[in-house]
């Protein structure tokens, strides 16, 4: 063998011993959270953990179905604003404004996923949660009050990927559409996003992610109780928040039980990757 | 054959090993937790306090380690009825089954009921917060006249200062699950010092002018409310033995309960002990 090979050989081992790293670090965590947090699901129950009401750790009631339910409503609270808000600006950047000001405007709005969470958070504070309360009503910890900060949060990944995927629709698309007749909005409408739809749809997911994993931010401006909410304007325990929230003084059952929340969340954002992955996997096929 | 015998030698070589191994951690150990070092485990709320008073005792007392660890109350009781810590610390009272072990109150924190210095009310019955509490009232109507709905804010489960005042105010009874949970006292203080309607609970000596403090069945919370045990939501913060207090254990706990650190006591907030009374004392009064 000579030199080279040899060094190829050593090279390529290190490679393959920092790929596995990177992958065992996940299967640790796996085997972790859920070592840690299915005993006690199969202790008192599946049902009782995913569509119990009442959490009262103290007195061994573990219900997470209003902090699955917060989160499921938080997210989507968070799409419906940050979604429309995303896509609105990605169609002005692309097809309507001029290239400088495009280039301009994209890298702010990307800049606004380099703000730190706890910073929207306590902007919320400052801010959205005085205003809600005074003029809507109710402690203005609420439901309103994270989705609105949660669709700020997601809309850099929901607008930058929703740019590229239009821009990757080929000009012959938009030459065709305007010699047929189209007007510059029927072809973005009828041309254009349906042609970038599963691009699209994979920023969503991913924002979507983004949303339902974020805890702090959250936690600050969301009331956190533990009950489902009424209104939009009352408050709401997400997933997340109910690990951070409780973690500090956390023992035994207690601690496991904040464990099985960590186990569904697992599984909710496993479902959410794989339809990211689909999608985008489908994208490409075409 | 010459393979088995091979791994039987080895597995005794591997035994040998580890009984060393254990013996020679048994002896270096074992000076050290006789006479220089004490554990002191127990109540995530006493626990900030309980690293002072260990840096200040071991500055005094060089050669000692005085290890404080948390928990929470009910591990530091298990804690020192096991041995594995010297002195537990609680901030509850202790209930029947527990009360074979040796309890010193070192110092008391009270619980303050605080709303928006622009409301009103000034006074509630004992019932009353209760009710508000477990989201059996839930406007300002009956209690200040003003038809608005009550922001009640709370601690998070797990915290001491709930657990406390889930013992002293509700018993029996949950806290509403609609209520506002916020994991720190700071926090609470912060959402009730700027929402009109709200009302929370936390730790007396956090309390500050951005909020009002009310008094509760007429009884106001001061230092001396609560060392004459008129104002009710007082939690003592306890440090258990499984025996009388002696040796280093015994100097730990009277340097505590010193001039020195009980006016220090003061000064973060705490309510120092009235006199300091012995043990014996002391297991009176817990009845």
């Amino acid at each position: 063998m000579t030199k080279i090979e040899r060094n190829e050989r050593l090279i390529r081992l290190c490679l393959l011993v920092v790929a596995f790293s990177a992958i065992s670090v996940l299967a640790v965590i796996t085997i972790f959270i859920f070592e840690q947090g299915t005993p006690i699901m199969f202790k008192y129950g599946f049902k009782n953990f995913l569509l119990g009401q009442d959490w009262y750790p103290s007195e061994k009631s573990f219900g997470l179905f209003p902090m699955i339910v917060g989160s499921l409503m938080v997210t989507l609270g968070a799409l419906i604003i940050g979604v429309p808000l995303g896509l609105a600006s990605a169609i002005f950047l692309t097809e309507f404004s001029n290239r400088r000001l495009a280039r301009i405007l994209k890298p702010f709005i990307e800049l606004l996923a380099g703000i730190p969470s706890v910073v929207y958070g306590f902007i919320g504070l400052m801010f959205l949660i005085p205003f809600i309360r005074e003029n809507l009503g109710g402690p203005g910890l609420s439901v309103l009050a994270s989705s609105i900060i949660l669709g700020v949060m997601i809309l850099p990944t929901v607008t930058s990927i929703a740019i590229d995927s239009i821009r990757a629709v080929p000009d012959s698309f938009r030459e065709g559409s305007i010699a047929l007749g189209a007007t510059k909005w029927q072809t973005v409408k009828m041309v254009i996003l349906p042609a970038a739809r599963s691009g699209i749809v994979a920023g969503v997911v991913l924002g979507m992610g983004r949303a339902i994993g974020e805890t702090m931010a959250v936690i600050m401006v969301a009331g956190n109780a533990a009950a489902i909410p009424d209104s939009i304007l009352a408050p709401v325990r997400t997933l997340t928040s109910n690990i951070a929230l409780e973690m500090a003084y956390a023992s035994g059952e207690h601690r496991q039980a904040l464990f099985a929340t960590g186990v569904i969340l697992f599984v909710i954002i496993m479902i959410l990757n794989t339809i990211a992955n689909l999608t985008s996997a489908r994208q490409k096929k075409r | 054959m010459t393979k088995i015998v091979i791994s039987m030698t080895r597995i005794k070589i591997l035994n040998l090993g580890l009984c060393l191994l254990l013996a020679l951690g048994y002896v270096s150990c074992r000076p050290g937790k006789s006479s220089q070092r004490i554990v002191v485990a127990g109540s995530t709320s006493i626990q900030p306090f309980a690293d002072k008073w260990a840096e200040l005792f071991m500055e005094k007392r060089p050669e000692t380690v005085v290890d404080v660890q948390g928990g929470g109350s009910s591990a530091g009781i298990q804690a020192v009825q096991t041995g594995a810590a010297d002195i537990g610390m609680s901030s509850r009272a202790l209930t029947e089954d527990e009360k074979e072990l040796f309890e010193i109150e070192v110092a008391r924190d009270g619980l303050a009921i605080i709303i928006h210095p622009e409301n009103q009310l000034d006074n509630l019955q004992l019932d009353q917060v209760r009710s508000i509490f477990s989201g059996e009232i839930t406007t300002w109507e009956i209690l200040n006249g003003k038809a608005k709905n009550i922001t009640v804010v709370v601690r998070e489960e797990g915290s001491g200062t709930r657990a406390a005042f889930q013992e002293l105010v509700m018993g029996r009874l949950r806290i509403s699950k609609r209520a506002i949970v916020q994991d720190s006292n700071g926090t609470v203080r912060e959402i009730v010092s700027r929402d009109p309607n709200a009302i929370g609970f936390i730790s007396l000596g956090l309390v500050n002018k951005s909020v009002k403090t009310l008094s509760l069945d007429g009884i106001y919370p001061t230092e001396e409310s609560i060392q004459n045990e008129t104002y009710r939501l007082v939690r003592p913060f306890l440090f258990l033995t499984r025996a009388a207090p002696s040796g280093l254990v015994k100097e730990f706990i009277d340097f505590i309960l010193s001039e020195e650190i009980q006016q220090l006591i003061k000064k973060e907030g705490l309510i120092p002990i009235k006199k300091n009374p012995g043990p014996r004392d002391d297991q009176d009064r817990t009845e």
